[in-house]
């Protein structure tokens, strides 16, 4: 394809060597280390790192802070718990086959709720996302399909080995987090994603340059939501039992937010680092101290300290130390010397919270 | 020749200011127009209206005779109207070169856009030279936002250039740049427009304005005070009384200010 091959910038030999270590951990990990226990954790912190990913794809590029993913999250669960039931699906490893189309289902849902809440300004975007929220989620309790508070029952092979169980979940999610990446790595070098970055810079002065921004908005909102309902219908697989309070989880958003922030907000880097932290770290929590909600305690702690020292997020702030400790910085430090420093100030606080929301007042 | 832009009786009012107060004038087809006037005398809301960045309260904008009014920014630049902004509007967080791309993807079909990258097809080497043009190519790779208030409305002008529409409305072009630019940022506009561009220009630069435009329009007060050739502006008497009869007007002003605010 054209996108490939066209690149300018050639990817360094460092990041390749990362990633193709990364690629080789995720692969042995569950061989390495069987105790379930651990494999689960692992399951949930890949499945974090690729919908906090798909979330920072939007969110983050964007520009508009959505507070309504887990609504694709939870019709991503549920049209996979249906679809197995009433087509009396054997449980097996087939069913994975119903992740892309739980991701689609959430597409469809994501076109209904976009077309509504991206017509509105970004701080009122925030608002409104929550408001869908909690019609989905309240759906989720009164709709006869998703049988209310009592929940839907998903198929569990059990006839598979209690030793492997993990596994194949392991992996599904590997696939679904090196699918994710790979789309947005794809995005992040088109003309679509520039778009995107344009909007999220200054959106009425794009359109008045030709980007057609509601198109990308709506598009960048779509594509997010596959990711993530194909993560709830693996989790509804992985936990055997969904309930509207579990798959449609306020403290999604939040979470997806949170590690996106801290590992840098607008990178593709920053959700995967932010992601298999917090994600480990609450599993951890959960299992050993099962305290399900201390979490929330160690999430706000880590969050401000990160905000405090690195406002931008981990991974800028450190990729900008190492790119000026190996000197590969200097024409960018020479220009910036050219280029006056009288309003250098203004793209510092580029990665912050307050630099995402605060853009709508134009 | 023929009125490209025909702009008849715009009322605009912002609280109780009125800042277009029955503007009319007329833009003929290939022609540099001045737009001069004092502070405050509604260049800029004139642009936005223009543009559609405002809907004014009243009155109308005909390009080539279909009305434009109240159509959205993103419809007047495709057919063909582009502005800078007199407080710059670059992509603060994208990089130069990157803000001269985006400028360039109208010309492409959209759905070709989400798999083409950007800058091919001669875009990037288009942008450079055009960077170059206006002496910031060697900072093609820099944050825009790392840029001077001059640099910017460089920039700004760059990427209009590769959006390369056919009307160019510009406000304020020469402010702070640096004056051994500002006789080439004539040259240029005298280029353009010699290559067909029609051009519509703010500049309190007065020496830049009578030396580039065929056309002057004096604003005053939210209306067109007169539209003539620039030697004829220049000793016209009135525009003397504009520019002078500011301070007593000032003096109006705030006292329609201090009786608003009483009524409160
Ligand atoms: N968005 C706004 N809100 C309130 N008042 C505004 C707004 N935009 C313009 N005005 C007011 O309208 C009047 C005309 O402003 P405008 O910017 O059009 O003048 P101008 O001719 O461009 O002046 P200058 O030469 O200083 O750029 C001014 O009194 C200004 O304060
Ligand atoms: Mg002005």
């Amino acid at each position: 394809m054209a996108i490939l091959s066209a690149k300018a910038k050639p990817i360094s030999k460092g990041k390749a060597a990362v990633v193709v270590a990364a690629i080789a951990v995720i692969a042995v990990f569950p061989l390495v280390f069987t105790n379930p226990a651990v494999t689960e954790i692992a399951i949930f912190a890949l499945m974090f790192m690729a919908t906090s990913e798909a979330w920072n794809g939007f969110a983050g590029w964007s520009g508009y802070f959505s507070l309504g993913h887990a609504v694709f999250f939870g019709v991503g669960a549920y049209t996979f718990a249906i679809i197995a039931n009433d087509y009396k699906l054997p449980a097996g490893s087939g069913l994975f086959l119903l992740m892309p189309v739980a991701g689609v289902v959430a597409m469809v849902a994501a076109v209904l709720v976009g077309a509504v809440a991206l017509r509105t300004k970004r701080h009122t975007f925030v608002v409104i996302t929550i408001g869908v929220f909690f019609i989905f989620q309240l759906l989720g309790y009164n709709l006869s399909i998703t049988a209310g508070a009592s929940g839907l029952q998903v198929p569990t092979p059990y006839n598979w080995n209690a030793a492997t169980f993990n596994n194949p979940f392991y992996y599904a999610a590997a696939i679904l987090l090196g699918f994710t990446v790979g789309l947005y790595w794809i995005i992040r070098r088109s003309a679509f994603g520039l778009q995107l970055l344009a909007i999220r810079d200054d959106e009425e002065r794009a359109k008045g340059l030709g980007v057609p921004v509601w198109r990308v908005k709506l598009s960048a909102f779509v594509i997010s939501s596959f990711p993530v309902g194909m993560a709830g219908a693996l989790f509804a697989f992985l936990i055997g039992q969904i309930y509207p309070n579990t798959v449609f989880n306020p403290l999604f958003d939040l979470s997806w937010a949170l590690m996106t922030l801290v590992g840098g907000i607008g990178t593709i880097a920053g959700p995967l680092l932010g992601g298999v932290v917090l994600e480990s770290v609450q599993q951890y929590l959960n299992l050993y101290l099962s305290n399900a909600d201390i979490y929330l305690i160690v999430y706000g702690v880590v969050f401000l300290a990160v905000m405090f020292w690195m406002p931008r997020g981990v991974v800028p702030t450190v990729g900008d130390a190492l790119r000026r400790r190996r000197g590969a910085g200097e024409a960018t430090i020479a220009a910036t010397n050219n280029g006056g420093t009288d309003s250098s100030s203004e793209g510092k606080a580029t990665g912050s919270l307050a630099g995402v929301v605060q853009e709508g007042g134009k | 020749m023929t009125a490209l832009l025909e702009v008849s009786g715009i009322e605009k009012s912002f609280g109780g200011i009125r800042a277009l107060n029955g503007c009319s004038l007329t833009v003929e087809r290939g022609m540099i127009h001045g737009l001069i006037g004092p502070n405050g005398s509604g260049k800029t809301t004139l642009f936005n209206v223009l543009t559609g960045y405002e809907n004014p309260d009243a009155g109308e904008v005909r390009l080539d005779g279909v009305v434009i009014t109240g159509i959205g920014p993103g419809k007047v630049f495709r057919l063909g109207i582009g502005r800078t902004f007199q407080l710059t509007r670059v992509f603060i967080r994208l990089s130069v070169l990157d803000n001269m791309l985006i400028a360039a993807q109208h010309q492409h079909k959209w759905l070709r856009s989400a798999l083409r990258s950007p800058g091919q097809g001669g875009e990037r080497a288009k942008a450079m030279e055009l960077l170059d043009f206006v002496g910031i190519a060697r900072l093609a790779e820099l944050e825009a936002g790392a840029l001077s208030y001059g640099q910017r409305k460089l920039l700004e002008l760059a990427y209009l250039l590769m959006a390369d529409p056919d009307v160019l409305l510009l406000d304020e072009p020469a402010g702070g740049v640096n004056p051994t630019l500002i006789n080439q940022l004539a040259d240029k506009i005298k280029e353009l427009n010699s290559a067909g561009k029609t051009i519509l220009v703010v500049e309190h630069n007065m020496e830049f304005v009578m030396g580039i435009c065929g056309r002057i329009t004096v604003m005053h007060q939210g209306r067109a005070l007169l539209t003539d050739v620039p030697a004829a502006v220049r000793s016209d008497p009135r525009v003397l009384d504009a520019y002078l009869g500011g301070a007593e007007d000032e003096g109006l002003e705030a006292e329609a200010v201090r009786t608003e605010g009483g009524s409160k």
